[in-house]
């Protein structure tokens, strides 16, 4: 199996759409660097509004590298799920259009594994792939910004909020949001494997995965009760961005942030575990299918 | 009856007289114990408490120099610095091109008679408009001001004494100040809803806003470090 993976693994090395989804995040992370280099004030004072009426506030600190990762990576990982899917929607697919699945299945390895060996190169791609946005969203915006406290802006339910935390307090925080978003892309990429199983070519099932996020994504975003209450806890999407609340510092009765704390731990726990369940119900239907699928091409 | 009215008309207006003189000396009096202290820098804490803010407790230092110049510098870190908390010296409520006192009378408050003055500027383009002082008439220590402003509203402060009240200057201080509502245009953030909405508040309403300045020491009349002001 391991030599399965090995191989696997320089497939999607050698295939050039595997650098696109690198580029990617390059250009969009460096574009992102120079625009707030440039002119970063001009959003603080969009994000702060009428509270610069009442404080002082030095804003120069407050586009830090902390805060620029965040800003980034509350773009980057709505769009990075595409990215995910170009690779793991050609899983199966792509082997079927090439006429190799068939060759592939003459060799004493099960269906099974097969299906999960795919599943596995595809989540050490969404690893790799983290990893590239951890070094330039993070490590290079905090050469280039500098190190200080972060500042959340933050709307939850009516009220829009401003949290605070210290720069001694954030680094373990990122680690875990990075952490979640394995976790939330590896389900993309389990979708999309799905798909590619019942596909002959790449293009359907990821458009389908893309397509399947972009509504899902939206309507996670409709801010009407009707929505919020009955439709938004049963997609997945909305589970996507609790990455973000390993940011939501607890808070003393008189709102003083509490260092090392999490709002609301419960949330993001459930929240994990619905992806997780999600990830093993679409690689255990990807292996069902596919271990009942005639393989014609 | 003639004795009577003969002791309001000219007895009333001669006590009136002397209670508006009494007051103009007991604020003199104060501002000549404000005026000892020509510049300080003195190292606080401000806990801010603001309904949409979540902030840490800030270190800072607070620099001085009359007659009414004030800075506030935060340690280390991105802190949230009340605007109005530049107008923490007393002192400089009693600043500019004079003043007209107005007796209000007395008030009890902690278990001591304070003396209300309120002074009004004489410079009509002023931004204060009224200040309130509440004078410790014994120690000669205004222990709460509240000020109304045209710009940014009404400011109170509650101030408390110790190690530093012969130079009037206060060991903690309470700010309450006007802070508007703030409101983030909705999908700007993105956010994660973890289900535990608060419950909405009346909207567009100002709110309060409160400061609490906790002084630990003061360095009094030393050359303070240039380019500060």
């Amino acid at each position: 199996m391991v030599e399965l993976l090995r191989i696997e693994l320089f497939k999607i090395w050698k295939r050039p759409r595997t650098y696109i989804a690198f580029a990617a995040i390059t250009a969009i992370v460096l574009i992102f660097q120079f625009a707030f280099k440039a002119d970063g004030i001009s959003y603080m004072n969009l994000l702060l509004q009428n509270v610069q009426d009442s404080f002082e506030l030095n804003k120069i600190k407050a586009i830090n590298g902390y805060f620029m990762c965040y800003i980034i990576l509350n773009t980057l990982l709505i769009q990075v799920p595409i990215l995910v899917a170009l690779i793991a929607g050609d899983a199966i697919s792509g082997e079927a259009n090439m006429g190799t699945l068939r060759l592939m299945l003459t060799k004493p390895v099960s269906r099974t594994e097969i299906i999960l060996v795919k599943f596995l190169a595809s989540f050490i791609f969404t690893l790799l792939l983290l990893l590239w946005m951890a070094v330039t969203a993070l490590y290079l915006s905090l050469l280039i910004f500098g190190v200080d406290d972060m500042l959340i802006f933050r709307v939850k339910g009516d009220e829009s909020q401003i949290m605070q935390i210290t720069k001694d307090d954030i680094m373990w925080r990122y680690y875990a949001a990075f952490g979640y978003a394995a976790i939330a892309l590896t389900v993309i990429a389990a979708l999309s494997l799905f798909f590619s199983v019942f596909a002959e070519n790449s293009i359907g099932p990821i458009v389908a995965a893309v397509c399947i996020v972009i509504v899902c994504t939206v309507i996670s975003n409709i801010d009407v009760p009707v929505i919020e209450q009955h439709v938004k806890p049963y997609l997945f999407t909305s589970y996507l961005v609790g990455w973000k609340g390993f940011f939501y510092i607890g808070t003393d009765p008189s709102n003083i942030p509490i260092k090392g704390s999490i709002e609301n731990w419960a949330s993001i726990r459930n929240s994990l575990l619905i992806l997780l369940a999600h990830i093993v119900i679409l690689v255990g239907a990807s292996a069902w299918f596919f271990n009942r699928k005639d393989i014609l091409s | 009856m003639m004795k009577f009215l003969f002791l309001i008309l000219f007895l009333g207006p001669l006590t009136i007289s002397s209670r508006s003189q009494s007051i103009n000396q007991l604020v003199e009096a104060v501002k000549a114990k404000l005026d000892k202290v020509q510049s300080y820098q003195a190292r606080a804490k401000i806990k801010t408490n603001v309904s949409f803010l979540k902030v840490p407790i800030a270190n800072v230092t607070v620099y001085f120099k009359g007659p009414n110049q004030i800075k506030i510098l935060s340690d280390k870190g991105v802190s949230f610095i009340p605007k109005g908390a530049m107008s923490i010296n007393t002192g400089s409520l009693l600043e500019g091109s004079g003043y007209t006192v107005i007796d209000g009378g007395k008030e009890r408050m902690d278990g001591r008679d304070l003396q209300i003055a309120r002074i009004l500027p004489n410079d009509e383009n002023s931004d204060v408009v009224l200040s309130t002082l509440y004078i410790d008439p014994v120690n000669l220590l205004v222990r709460k001001a509240r000020t109304t402003t045209r710009e940014n509203g009404t400011y109170e402060l509650e101030l408390s004494y110790g190690r530093y009240s012969n130079y009037g200057l206060p060991d903690k201080l309470i700010f309450s100040f006007n802070v508007k509502d703030y409101k983030l245009p909705k999908g700007i953030t993105f956010d994660f809803d973890d289900g535990n909405s608060p419950k909405p508040t009346a909207k567009n309403t100002p709110q309060k806003g409160k400061a609490e300045i906790i002084f630990s020491s003061y360095q009094i009349n030393q050359e303070l470090p240039p380019g500060i002001f």
